[in-house]
């Protein structure tokens, strides 16, 4: 059994701290169980499940720490495993920015974890691979995607008396749908903590209508243009945008939130006034973990309001050393948006460009945060609030700074990678050059 | 039982030179001398394998293969003064690939006991006989004579699991502190050190016992303008390597001369000397020109064109892409079968000779055997701009028309399943005797171009965009000083056509790529790119400055 309950979660961490003749120890106990199926040319291609249970001990002298690993978990292996932590410990060299383990913390309780994930078996995989490849192989079509579910938990322990558990589920799918001649070629994808929300048959029927709509591409010049990003493309730049707000690089003057001068730019007003992005771990759609990795409590923490810059992510250390609350990297994120659905928002275009999602996207410059990648799976053009025709794919250059300045409408946020995002229709979006892939 | 963590490396300089976001660390935790010697004797593996063999049969499989591995990794992480962190890891288990019904199986265990493998062979032919209900054709598997009871290793000078991690600290220490001496403002040093030790067995008949060496050292070093708030990064040129610590011994003899007092690094790397250039060039980039877009001749040095070979060559080739099975996520291919039957698709022009090999010495992808047991060799891909073929396995290559796998499958761990990866991917050498300097004489209006930037291809490979580390202008055949704000756009095909003019022998150098990602669940591998400096003609250059 690789899903321990809070109760055995904490007889092992207790037992384990009871060995330590460390300064301190540090706790991690995780466990669980992955599943996946894979299928491709209409046929399933891979499948399989794996279990893990594992413990990490961080034993800790003065400034130096050390940290062991072991999947065994009788009285003489544990021990075993803090002497070792231990001897790491002491000949590990002096960091001068430890900083000592947290006391006791309160945290929330968020519903991440569903029965019905933890059920999923390999029928139910198998079944849900061929909900996907049965209407293409109907329609002449070539289905390839991928479903990977995940049961686990997590605890954490200190010798300061810290403990915290947590239990969660989650399934990830995908599909690419192709035309037999390679013309055309659409895309879906879903996350849920709860399987029984996921329609692998839904999400493919998606895929198959962009598939079979973006055959016969007419190619348009490249250059700005006004688009209608779906979740799917805009979640990658905003999800790189948020993991650049580190405050230690803003003031070390290696972010795009460093000022000229010197200095950071929190509390000045960057994008859009309409731009309101927080996190929030008890939020119903992405309930998220209740702690950081290092014991933080994960809390509802606004990050851009009414387009200004409200807080960023600080270590404990680099908080410490300026004197302001060490606020963790969220888990996923939240971008407020409007009641629009995406239909609503194509009807009210005059002309612009429908993106489905983008591809192999790397950061260009990282002053700027632009961004390089590629449409793909469904580009469309828009006249008079109608899809008009089928579009080749652009590269793009562009940053998430630019874009959210160049805000036009937002949609109604739906769940994308563990975040909630709308579709955003943005004008001047940068596309450079022209690409031939389908 | 699985275990695979991650080191997040955002903030640390180095996220946008990996394939991956972060560095998969595979395996428990141990201390560093665990990481010396070999683990159990050679005589205790095969009877362990035979064990796997006989289960697998005995259940209905018609072929299987086992793979016991231990697979051991050192990394260590710095900055400025400072070490961050120190990981020792050893991840110990068997992997058993059965053929039943047709289909393919596998599963893999931690519990390396003949009970232990014999359960795991049952539970590989029980998954292979459930797929082959869905299965639409059997698998064709090209024949493979046994190589009976064989073994390979890297050729090493020094093992670098056996050096002191203090002495690796004291160089990552010497390295930060002269960054910092020559201007830098922030300086993030790493170094990677993996040894896989590979024991596979077939029912063909094989025994193949392989201890496989790689190393990476890296850094990135940062300058900073402050009051006009900018600033610039510049990672190493080295080079991953399929050697031992002695690619850290900077050896004179291994360095290679060019413009402006440029240094280029053959098998050996001074790190020391590459973070002193690089923390002067860091601050030389802080007041570079920003590029006038348009178009250029590029002078394309090998530790930047390694990437440009592995996107717009090597991943296009995987025959696995080619067919579909990669659609979902890496995607497809545009270099499509009709295309290399018609023997007269030209990829580039008549100078390109890509090559592909597993058996360069010093290079990532080198072994004596892949992980189904094949012979490693040297084959062709594109010949004189011609395309002649793909990169296929054993259960790929009846595709093609051949009888012989081209041995290219690799696995990332002992739990992971082989598939066909990338072997080395190179660009042959010129014929002429030419060098950096004198081809750089012949370009009115070109950039030369050092080190691996920004990189993003579509999912057919057609159009791509390259940034570099280090850009310089050619005017009217001399360096005229440094720019920025450098990227390429082009199309594979018009790109290799537009190669004008190759360096010879004596310029070839490898790059590498450690950490390249494949796969549903992603796996790793590590793969290298030779080829001499080469001129591509009127390539369309961007200027990627903003301001936000």
């Amino acid at each position: 059994m690789t899903i321990l309950t809070k109760e055995e979660a904490k007889k092992i961490i207790d037992k384990v701290l009871s060995f330590s003749k460390a300064d301190e120890m540090s706790v991690a106990l995780s466990g669980g169980r992955t599943g996946n199926i894979r299928y491709a040319r209409n046929s399933v291609s891979t499948s399989g499940e794996s279990y893990n249970l594992s413990l990490s001990i961080t034993a800790v002298f003065g400034k130096r720490s050390g940290t062991s690993t072991i999947n065994e978990f009788d009285d003489k292996s544990l021990e075993k495993a803090v002497r070792r932590a231990e001897e790491i410990a002491r000949l590990a060299p002096e960091n001068p920015e430890f900083v000592p383990a947290l006391g006791p913390q309160q945290y929330v309780d968020p519903a991440s974890f569903s029965q019905k994930t933890a059920d999923i078996s390999p029928d139910y995989r198998a079944s849900a691979a061929f909900d996907s490849i049965d209407p293409c192989s109907k329609k002449n079509l070539t289905a390839a995607g991928y479903m990977e579910d995940r049961t686990g938990f997590n605890a954490i322990g200190n010798s300061k008396g810290l403990f915290g558990y947590n239990k969660a589920t989650s399934v990830d799918f995908s599909i690419t749908v192709r035309t037999a001649d390679g013309l055309g070629s659409g895309y879906a994808i879903r996350d849920f903590n709860d399987v029984s929300k996921l329609s692998t048959k839904q999400a493919t029927e998606i895929a198959m209508q962009k598939a079979m709509a973006s055959t016969s591409a007419r190619a348009l010049e490249p250059g700005k243009y006004t688009v209608i990003l779906e979740p799917a493309a805009s979640i990658d730049l905003l999800q790189n945008m948020m993991r650049s707000m580190d405050a230690r690089n803003a003031d070390e003057g290696r972010s795009f939130l460093s000022k000229k001068g010197g200095g950071i730019r929190l509390g000045e007003k960057l994008f859009d006034e309409r731009v309101n992005i927080y996190s929030d771990p008890m939020n119903l759609e992405i309930p998220g973990s209740p702690f950081a990795g290092d014991g933080r409590p994960q809390e509802k923490v606004y990050w851009i309001e009414n387009g200004v810059v409200k807080n960023l992510t600080y270590s404990r250390y680099w908080a410490e050393k300026k004197g302001v609350k060490a606020v963790p990297n969220p888990g996923g994120f939240i971008m407020a948006g409007g009641t629009e659905s995406l239909a609503d928002l194509i009807k009210g275009t005059e002309k612009g460009i429908l993106v489905t999602r983008f591809w192999y996207i790397r950061a260009v410059d990282p002053q700027t945060l632009l961004y390089t990648g590629l449409t793909r799976d469904g580009t469309f053009y828009i006249e008079n609030g109608q899809i008009k025709y089928p579009i080749k794919n652009f590269r793009f250059n562009e940053s998430p700074v630019i874009m959210l300045n160049n805000l036009e409408a937002m949609g109604k946020p739906t769940r994308i990678g563990g975040s909630l995002v709308p579709p955003l229709k943005i004008r001047d979006f940068t596309f450079s050059s022209l690409s031939d892939a389908v | 039982m699985r275990r695979r963590d991650f080191i997040q490396l955002s903030g640390m300089g180095l996220g946008a030179l990996m394939g991956a976001s972060a560095i998969p660390v595979l395996g428990n935790v141990v201390p560093a001398e665990h990481l010396i010697g070999s683990g159990v004797d050679v005589a205790t593996k095969k009877r362990l394998a035979d064990v796997a063999l006989n289960a697998a049969k005995s259940k209905g499989a018609t072929y299987t293969d086992v793979r016991i591995g231990r697979y051991l990794q050192q990394y260590l992480f710095t900055r400025e003064n400072k070490v961050q962190n120190v990981v020792n890891a050893e991840s110990y288990g068997v992997g058993i690939r059965v053929i039943a019904n047709g289909t393919w199986g596998f599963s893999a265990t931690s519990d390396v006991t003949p009970e232990g493998i014999a359960k795991c062979a049952e539970t590989a032919v029980s998954i292979a006989k459930a797929n082959s209900k869905i299965q639409k054709e059997p698998v064709v598997l090209a024949p493979q004579k046994g190589v009976g009871e064989v073994s390979w290793k890297t050729p090493l000078k020094k093992n670098s699991f056996e050096v002191p991690v203090q002495e690796k600290i004291d160089l990552l220490m010497n390295v930060n502190g002269e960054a910092m001496k020559n201007g830098a403002a922030f300086v993030t040093s790493n170094l990677f050190f993996i040894n896989e030790q590979k024991y596979f067995a077939s029912t063909d008949g094989s025994y193949i016992d392989q201890d496989v060496h790689r190393i990476w050292p890296t850094f990135t070093v940062t300058a900073i303008d402050k009051q006009a708030g900018k600033f610039k990064t510049r990672d190493a040129i080295s080079s991953p390597m399929g050697m031992g610590y002695e690619y850290l011994d900077g050896l004179a003899s291994e360095k290679i001369a060019g413009p402006n007092g440029l240094v280029g690094y053959r098998n050996s790397y001074d790190m020391v000397e590459d973070a002193i250039f690089a923390a002067k060039q860091a601050k030389e980039k802080l007041t570079a020109k920003s590029v006038m877009a348009g178009k250029y001749d590029l002078v394309l040095d090998p530790n930047h064109l390694g990437l440009t070979i592995h996107e717009s060559v090597g991943h296009p080739l995987e025959l696995d892409r080619v067919l579909g099975y990669e659609a979902n996520y890496a995607g497809t291919s545009f270099a499509t079968l009709d295309k290399w039957k018609t023997k007269s698709f030209n990829y580039g022009s008549k100078l390109v000779n890509i090559v592909a090999d597993k058996t360069q010495p010093y290079t990532l992808g080198t072994v004596g055997y892949d992980d189904e047991g094949v012979p490693c060799k040297e084959w062709d891909l594109i010949k004189d701009g011609v395309l002649v073929n793909y990169q296929a396995i054993r259960d790929q290559v009846n595709i093609l028309g051949e009888k012989e796998s081209h041995g290219c499958c690799y696995a990332d761990n002992w739990d992971s399943v082989q598939f066909q990866r990338m072997p080395n991917v190179s660009l042959r050498p010129g014929k002429e005797k030419l060098n950096v300097q004198d081809m750089i004489k012949g370009v009115e209006k070109g950039i030369y171009i050092i080190g691996r930037g920004s990189y993003s291809i579509d999912q057919q490979r057609y159009n791509f965009q390259f940034g570099g580390q280090l850009f310089y202008e050619i005017k009217n055949g001399q360096i005229a000083g440094m720019v920025d704000d450098v990227a390429y756009q082009s199309n594979t095909q018009e790109f290799w056509n537009s190669c004008a003019q190759i360096c010879d022998k004596d310029d070839y150098r490898t790059f590498g790529s450690f950490f390249d990602g494949k796969g549903q669940p992603s796996q790793v591998s590590a793969v290298s790119h030779g080829s001499a400096t080469t001129r591509f003609n009127g390539v369309n250059v961007i200027n990627t400055g903003r301001k936000i």
